[in-house]
C-alpha cells in the first residue's frame, strides 16, 4: 500500500529558455506523506520546493520517476480531475486564485465545475466558509478583503473540493504578520480538526515548526528531514543551507559553543524558558 | 543640527465629504536628521503606506506640513517638484514598475526625468548598479529576463540613482526568502554609505527594523504609538504586543524569564544581546 | 483617485424588480426598447414613462440616481433635440440666416429625447436592480441555443465575469504604478500630446506585464480547481421562473402592445 503522497525517484528539468534563468529541477527526490500528515518543506528560493508543490497535482509531470496521489499516477491524463480534487492546490499571490466577483460564488467555483447540484454545492460553500470563519464576508467582494482574508477565501474555494490533500505553495510570502496568524491557524484547524494531509511550503521557520515533519530542500534535493526539533538542532547544516533557526535555538547554540552544555531543540518560548530557568538556577 | 525632514501634525482624510471618509493618519510629528537610519513600524491599515506618500509629496495632507530643510515642500510646485527629487520613495514590491527594454535604460529614468547630463546619468547608473550588486552584463539584459531578488534589486536602483537625501523604502523586503532579505539589507547599507543619506525604512517586522535602525518610530491606528531608540521602543514590549505587532522571538523569551522572577531586562531584542545577558547572569551568579 | 470610480452600479435590494429572473428582465428590457421605437405617439410614451416610474417606485431606488444616469448624456440630448429641431421639413414657425425652425421639428426635437431618455432609463434600471455577476449568468443562459451553432457562449460569458473580478485589481494596480513612476520624476500632466502620449509608456508596460502573469496565475489556479470549460458544469445559484416573471411577462406585453398601438387610436 502506498503513502497517500508518493513522489517515487522524481526528477525534473525546465524546459530551456536561453536568457532565461531557469529554476530549480529536481534530481532524484524520493518523499512520501503519510494520510493525516503536517508536512513542511523549506528552502531558500530556487531549491526546488515550489517545483516539487507542482507535482502533486500534475501542474508538472517528473521527467523521471512517477508520483502517485492516493495511488492515482500523475501522468495518467484520465485520472486528472480525479486527482485534481483529492489534493487541493493554494498558492502564493491570493489576488490571482480568485474568479468571482462575489466571496460566495468563488468558494462555488470548483462544486461548480464539478457539475454537483445547487444544494450540494450551498452545502460545501457554507461549510468552507465556516471552517475558514469567513461566513460573514459572504456577500462581500474579494477585492475589498485584507490578504489574509483573500487567502482564507482561497483556502475555502479549494476546500469545497473536498480534497483530503492541501498542498500549499507559500501561502503567507505576501502576507503581513496577522494575515499569516489567520491562515496559519486556518491551515491547523483543517489538519488536527478535519484530519487533512497538509503539505506547506515556506521559508517562514516559525511556521515549518507547527508541523509534524519538515523536509528541507537545497538544489533540488532532499538535504534534511525529521521532526521540527530534530532539524532545527541541526544549526550547522540549517546555517550552511542559508536558513535561519529559531532565535531561541540560536541562543541555545551558542551558548552551548560558549561551552555550556544545554539542549537544542527548544524550538517554543515556554520551553526555552523552562530550559534557561533551570540553567540560571542551577548552582555549578 | 536643523533637521533634514521634519513632519508637523499631519493628518490625511480619506474622500472627505463622503460616507466611506476615513483618516488615514492623524496628528503625525516627527523629524529625520541627515544620515539617521529609522525603522517606520506598524501592521497593515496603521496608515504607514499613506505617511511615506507625504514625504515626497505624491499626496498632499489634509491639515499639517512637511518641511524640507525648513520648506514646505507643497507651499509651490517647484517645491513639490525639488522634494520629488531629494526624497526618493521606493514602493512596495518595487520590481513591478520596471518597463524599459533594458536594465541600463531602466535605472536611468529617474536621472533622466531629473534633467541630469548624459555622462552624470551613465555614472549614476553605473554607481546605482554598484552598490546593489548588478554586473556590468546584466544592465544591458531586459529588466524581464533577470531573477526575482535580482529584479527587486534593480528597482532599487533605479531610486538610488536619483541619490535622494532622504530614501524611504516601503516594505523592501517583503515576499523574500531570508537569503534575498539579506541581500537587500545590504543593498541599503551600500548605498547609505557612499552617500550618507538618510533612511526611513518602512516595515512591519519589529525584528528587522530594530536590527538596522538608529531610531523606531511605531505606529498604531494611523497615530504614532511610540517612538525612540530600539533600547527605549522594546522596554514596551508588553504594550507592542498588544498593538498587534510581532515582537522578536528572544524578546518574548526574556519577558517570559523576567514573569518568573529572573532579573533580566526585558527589552532585549538581538540573539547578541540576549546571549551577553545571560551569561553575565550565570557568571555573576545572582540567581 | 482612479480607486473612487464606481463600477456596475448595481443596488442590492429586495423589490420585486430585484426578485425577478435576470433572463425576464433582460427580455422585458429588450421588449420595452423594441416598443420605444415602434410607438410614434405621444401618448404611447406617457404609457411608456407613467410604466417605467411604477417600476421605479416599486424597484426602491431613488429617482434621483436614475436622472443622475442621464447626466453624461446631456450633451448628446441638446445635441439631437437642436438638429431634429432644424432640419425637419414642414410649416414654417421662424428663420434666421440659413435656419428655419418648423413645428413639425419641434415635435421631433422632443420626440427623439424623449425617445433617448426613455431608452437610458429604462436599460439603466436593469443594471441598478441586477448585479453584474447575474447578468453575465443570465446572457449566457439566454444564449446558449447559439452553442448549438459553435458560438462560444460560455466562454464570452466566464471572460466577462473575470473582467469585472479583475477590474478593481487592475486599476488599484494602476494607481500604483503611477505613484511609483512619479516618485521616479515621471511628469504626466504637462508637454504637449506626444510626450503625454510617451510619458504613458511607464505606466502601460508594467501593468501588461502584470496583467500576463497574473492571466498566467489565474489560469493555472482555475484548472487546479477543476475548471474544464463549461461543459458539465452547473451553478450555485440557478434561478427559476416563477409566477413572478410571468405576470411581469404579460404585463410588459400589455404595455408595450399599448404603447405602440395608441398611435393609431389617437393621433397626437
Amino acid at each position: 500500500m502506498r503513502s497517500i503522497v508518493s513522489a517515487e525517484d522524481i526528477s525534473y528539468t525546465y524546459p530551456q529558455d536561453e536568457n532565461q534563468a531557469s529554476p530549480a529541477a529536481l534530481e532524484h527526490v524520493d518523499i512520501k506523506i503519510e494520510k493525516g500528515e503536517f508536512v513542511a518543506v523549506l528552502g531558500h528560493n530556487g531549491s526546488g520546493k515550489s517545483t516539487f508543490a507542482k507535482h502533486l497535482n500534475a501542474i508538472l509531470l517528473p521527467s523521471g520517476g512517477a508520483v502517485y496521489i492516493d495511488n492515482m499516477d500523475t501522468r495518467d491524463q484520465s485520472l486528472l480531475l480525479a486527482i485534481r480534487s483529492r489534493c487541493g492546490m493554494v498558492f502564493q499571490n491570493p489576488d490571482n486564485q480568485l474568479v468571482a466577483t462575489v466571496v460566495d460564488e468563488d468558494v462555488a467555483f470548483a462544486p461548480e465545475n464539478m457539475g454537483l447540484p445547487p444544494e450540494e454545492i450551498r452545502r460545501r460553500v457554507d461549510a468552507c466558509l465556516e471552517t475558514v470563519g469567513m461566513t460573514e464576508y459572504r456577500d462581500r467582494a474579494p477585492h475589498m478583503l485584507s490578504g489574509g482574508q483573500k487567502q482564507r477565501i482561497a483556502i475555502a474555494g479549494v476546500l469545497a473540493m473536498e480534497p483530503s490533500i492541501l498542498v500549499m505553495d507559500e501561502p503567507t510570502a505576501m502576507l503581513d504578520p496577522s494575515g499569516r496568524r489567520e491562515v496559519m491557524s486556518a491551515v491547523l484547524k483543517l489538519n488536527r480538526e478535519k484530519g487533512i494531509t497538509v503539505v506547506l511550503i515556506t521559508h517562514h521557520m516559525d511556521e515549518a515548526a507547527m508541523a509534524q515533519r519538515v523536509i528541507v530542500m537545497s538544489r533540488g534535493k532532499v538535504a534534511l528531514e525529521g521532526t521540527p526539533k530534530e532539524v532545527f538542532s541541526k544549526v550547522d547544516e540549517i546555517k550552511s543551507l542559508s536558513l535561519l533557526p529559531p532565535q531561541t535555538v540560536e541562543l541555545l547554540w551558542r551558548l552551548d559553543k560558549k561551552g555550556y552544555s544545554l539542549p537544542l531543540d527548544r524550538l517554543s518560548v515556554s520551553e526555552c524558558a523552562d530550559t534557561l530557568e533551570a540553567f540560571l538556577k542551577a548552582k555549578d | 543640527m536643523a533637521p533634514l525632514l521634519t513632519a508637523e501634525d499631519l493628518t490625511y482624510i480619506y474622500s472627505p465629504g463622503t460616507p466611506f471618509e476615513k483618516a488615514a493618519i492623524k496628528d503625525i510629528s516627527f523629524s529625520i536628521s541627515k544620515g539617521e537610519f529609522i525603522g517606520l513600524i506598524g501592521h497593515t491599515g496603521s496608515g504607514k503606506s499613506t505617511l511615506v506618500q507625504h514625504l515626497n509629496g505624491l499626496l498632499k495632507p489634509s491639515s499639517g506640513r512637511v518641511l524640507l530643510d525648513g520648506e514646505d515642500i507643497n507651499a509651490s510646485k517647484e517645491a513639490s517638484r525639488r522634494a520629488r527629487f531629494r526624497v526618493g520613495l521606493v514602493f512596495q514590491y518595487p520590481e513591478y514598475q520596471l518597463f524599459e527594454e533594458t536594465v541600463f535604460r531602466d535605472i536611468a529614468f529617474g536621472p533622466k526625468n531629473m534633467g541630469l547630463s548624459e555622462n552624470e546619468i551613465k555614472s549614476r547608473v553605473r554607481e546605482a548598479a554598484a552598490q546593489v550588486g548588478l554586473d556590468e552584463r546584466s544592465l544591458e539584459l531586459s529588466p524581464f529576463e533577470l531573477s526575482g531578488g535580482q529584479k527587486r534589486r534593480a528597482a532599487l536602483a533605479g531610486v538610488f540613482a536619483m541619490r535622494p537625501e532622504l530614501l524611504v523604502l516601503d516594505e523592501p523586503m517583503a515576499g523574500l526568502d531570508p537569503v534575498g532579505r539579506e541581500e537587500i539589507l545590504a543593498c541599503i547599507e551600500s548605498f547609505r554609505e557612499s552617500t550618507g543619506s538618510a533612511i526611513l525604512f518602512v516595515t512591519h517586522s519589529m525584528e528587522d527594523a530594530a536590527r538596522v535602525s538608529d531610531r523606531l518610530i511605531v505606529l498604531k491606528d494611523g497615530a504614532v504609538l511610540t517612538q525612540g531608540n530600539p533600547r527605549e521602543v522594546f522596554s514596551q514590549s508588553a504594550e507592542l504586543m498588544k498593538a498587534g505587532l510581532d515582537v522578536p522571538q528572544v524578546t518574548r523569551l526574556f519577558m517570559e524569564l523576567a514573569s518568573r522572577g529572573i532579573p533580566l531586562s526585558p527589552s532585549v531584542y538581538t540573539v547578541e544581546s540576549a546571549l551577553e545577558e545571560i551569561i553575565r547572569l550565570k557568571e555573576g551568579g545572582q540567581c | 483617485m482612479l480607486k473612487d470610480i464606481t463600477l456596475g452600479q448595481f443596488f442590492p435590494g429586495k423589490s420585486a424588480i430585484h426578485r425577478l429572473d435576470p433572463r425576464t428582465k433582460i427580455i422585458c428590457v429588450m421588449a420595452f426598447v423594441v416598443s420605444i421605437f415602434v410607438s410614434s405617439s405621444f401618448l404611447g410614451y406617457g404609457i411608456s414613462f407613467a410604466f417605467l416610474g411604477v417600476c421605479i417606485k416599486i424597484s426602491g431606488i431613488s429617482p434621483k440616481t436614475v436622472l443622475k444616469s442621464l447626466k453624461p448624456l446631456i450633451f448628446i440630448l441638446i445635441f439631437t433635440g437642436i438638429l431634429n429641431m432644424l432640419y425637419t421639413p414642414g410649416r414654417e414657425l421662424a428663420s434666421f440666416w440659413i435656419f428655419t425652425i418648423t413645428a413639425e421639428g419641434i415635435r421631433n426635437a422632443v420626440f427623439m429625447i424623449l425617445r433617448i431618455v426613455l431608452l437610458i432609463a429604462s436599460t439603466s434600471m436593469l443594471t441598478y436592480t441586477t448585479s453584474p455577476i447575474a447578468l453575465t449568468d443570465a446572457l449566457e443562459r439566454l444564449l446558449s441555443p447559439l452553442k448549438k451553432l459553435k458560438v462560444p457562449v460560455h466562454e464570452f460569458a466566464m471572460m466577462m465575469t473575470i473582467a469585472l473580478r479583475f477590474i478593481p485589481t487592475l486599476i488599484e494596480e494602476t494607481d500604483k504604478i503611477m505613484s511609483a513612476q512619479k516618485a521616479r520624476g515621471a511628469d504626466f500632466d504637462s508637454g504637449s500630446l506626444m510626450d503625454r502620449a510617451k510619458a504613458l509608456v511607464p505606466i502601460l508596460v508594467p501593468l501588461f506585464v502584470s496583467a500576463f502573469r497574473r492571466a498566467d496565475e489565474l489560469a493555472t489556479a482555475m484548472e487546479c480547481r477543476l475548471y474544464h470549460g463549461g461543459e458539465g458544469r452547473t451553478r450555485l445559484n440557478t434561478t427559476v421562473m416563477t409566477s413572478l416573471d410571468f405576470r411581469a411577462f404579460v404585463l410588459v406585453g400589455l404595455i408595450c402592445l399599448a404603447s405602440c398601438l395608441s398611435g393609431r387610436v389617437v393621433s397626437f
